[in-house]
């Protein structure tokens, strides 16, 4: 539903920047991680080559360079997911990372024997792990929120659960596995009302609409820079800053303190006390310019694009004898298909599928809880981001139908 | 009308498509003296396999699983070079006689496919070999 004024992307320009499609790839695996263009890489490779140092220590001119650049990602990242204050924006690794952080230094302290944590079955390995070791660590129960047979959650039983006062809820924004689309906003305001601390995972959100903490209301949100065109190894929690104040750091070390003296030790301010350790100063710069990239672009003609050639896709595959789609209509979902053949492996697909230089997913997507619910061991899945043209639909398409020939 | 290259048609040979889709010795043993199940979590591969022995020789063998066309033909022609042989010869059995038998190239992330079965047969003949020095 591209209508008419919304912001298009120009997607032949757009995939001028990605020399890795040269190579004749189609590359349909985006919600894995993403491609990086040119400028994300080239600010890496200034970094490397121009002013590689390291930051907040040394008083010569590439160190502040570094700092400066290092520091700078973090306000583009608040003004990307308009949190508050930039106190708010934590580097880590990653989504799960950031999670982690999340579950030892808040949970460790504020969950306790007895106390619920709210969790749903869309949810990746990790939004459940981090919550499984803290539960059994402090004597905490959790509780799933099913999904229908569209692959939406339950929000009926999402009520009912939270009538029983969760210290906790923790959902992801949009599924990796299905690509359904939660409604957060509507689910964050009813979990605050019930009382409960919400972290919501945006590793699958924030590369493909646009994220407004505040709005969301949500205590914790939490994605990772490789799905948004960013390195690996470079991740984002926010964090609500009274609740940040209040945790005690994740890892401990160089950088995060003020003073160490023998009799102890005193913390750093906020961002710095969650970042112990020489950092991933490349791919924080990284990400930097990665979220450049995307307010370039904007995230609404982002959104609208990946809308449509999910729908393109959605139809294409529909057209296709013997394959089963997983997961709410288009409109609900964001640039994600898991479907599988009759008769044929996902594995077997996607290695026919290589052949063809189309890259495909097949397996569980660290999603098992949900694969069991589904009543499935994998699902094959084509994901979409900016560069995704409907030619590599196309393509995958033809691989499938090369499948069903070879299977026949 | 097939845009199929060489390779895709190499890798999935007739005989493995014949065995993916006509499975040989598949089934349950009723009181098996061994019985053993793997699975490839990753991709939900299952292979389980159930051995009749007698004097030390495999008289009869099924397995059972679901999964990708590589781990259910492999275990398929697994199967069929056992029924026979020595126990103590089946141990004997490596990746590469498994590999040479499928005949085709297996990618690093499709090894695990193909060598599903064999696991299997090792831990389960290994199994019952323990079980054997404990009775004597």
């Amino acid at each position: 539903m591209s209508t008419n004024g919304a912001p298009r992307l120009d997607v032949a320009a757009i995939r001028k920047d990605f020399a890795i499609l040269e190579t004749g790839i189609a590359y349909l695996d985006s919600a894995n991680t993403s491609q990086r263009p040119r400028q994300v890489t080239g600010a890496m490779m200034d970094y490397f080559e121009k002013f590689n140092s390291n930051i907040h220590r040394a008083a010569y001119k590439i160190a502040e360079e570094a700092t400066e650049r290092y520091e700078g990602t973090r306000e583009k990242v608040r003004a990307f997911i308009n949190a508050a204050s930039t106190k708010e924006i934590i580097y880590t690794r990653g989504t799960t990372e950031a999670i982690n952080l999340v579950a030892y230094s808040w949970g460790r302290k504020n969950i306790k024997k007895g106390d619920l944590i709210v969790l749903t079955i869309l949810d990746h390995h990790s939004n459940i792990v981090p919550w499984q070791i803290l539960a059994a660590a402090n004597g905490a129960t959790i509780e799933y929120v099913d999904i229908d047979e569209r692959g939406e959650l339950r929000l009926d039983q999402f009520h009912e659960l939270l009538k029983r006062s969760p210290k906790l809820v923790a959902f992801s924004q949009v599924s990796n596995a299905l690509g359904t689309i939660n409604p957060a906003i509507e689910m964050v305001a009813a979990a605050k009302k019930a009382g409960a601390t919400v972290l919501v995972d945006g590793a699958q959100g924030a590369p493909h609409q646009g994220v407004d903490v505040q709005a969301l209301g949500c205590d914790f949100y939490a994605f990772s820079g490789h799905k948004m065109l960013g390195p690996t190894g470079a991740g984002i929690l926010y964090g609500r800053r009274s609740l940040l104040e209040e945790m005690d750091p994740f890892m401990s070390g160089g950088d995060m303190i003020k003073t160490v003296r023998i009799e102890g030790t005193t913390y750093h301010d906020l961002p710095w006390r969650f970042e112990a350790g020489t950092q991933a100063i490349a791919e924080v710069i990284g990400l930097g310019a990665a979220v450049d990239y995307l307010d370039g672009l904007g995230m609404e003609a982002v959104r609208a694009h990946e809308r449509e050639i999910t729908e393109y896709a959605y139809e294409a595959l529909s057209d296709i004898e013997g394959l089963t789609l997983y997961g709410p209509p288009p409109s609900r979902r964001a640039g994600v298909i898991s479907f599988s053949l009759e008769g044929i492996h996902p594995h077997d697909l996607a290695t026919i599928a290589d052949r063809d230089q189309v890259c495909l997913r097949a397996g569980h997507h660290c999603a098992m809880p949900l694969m069991t619910r589904l009543g499935v061991a994998a699902t094959a899945r084509a994901s979409f981001y900016v560069y995704t043209q409907k030619d590599e639909v196309d393509r995958l398409v033809g691989s499938i139908r090369e499948a069903q020939r070879i299977f026949k | 009308m097939s845009t199929g290259t060489a390779a895709d048609d190499q890798f999935y040979r007739e005989y493995i498509l014949d065995h993916y889709k006509n499975p040989r010795n598949f089934g349950r043993l009723e009181h098996p003296d061994i019985s053993h199940e793997e699975d490839n979590p990753l991709c939900g591969d299952v292979v389980g396999m159930d051995f009749r022995v007698k004097e030390g020789l495999i008289e009869d063998v099924r397995f059972h699983g679901r999964g990708c066309a590589i781990s259910q033909a492999s275990a398929s022609l697994l199967t069929e070079r056992l029924k026979g042989m020595a126990l103590d010869d089946a141990k004997k059995i490596g990746k590469e006689d498994v590999l040479g038998e499928l005949g085709i190239q297996i990618s690093p992330a499709r090894i695990k496919c193909a060598l599903l079965s064999l696991k299997v047969l090792k831990v389960g003949a290994y199994g019952l070999a323990s079980d054997d020095e404990d009775e004597e």
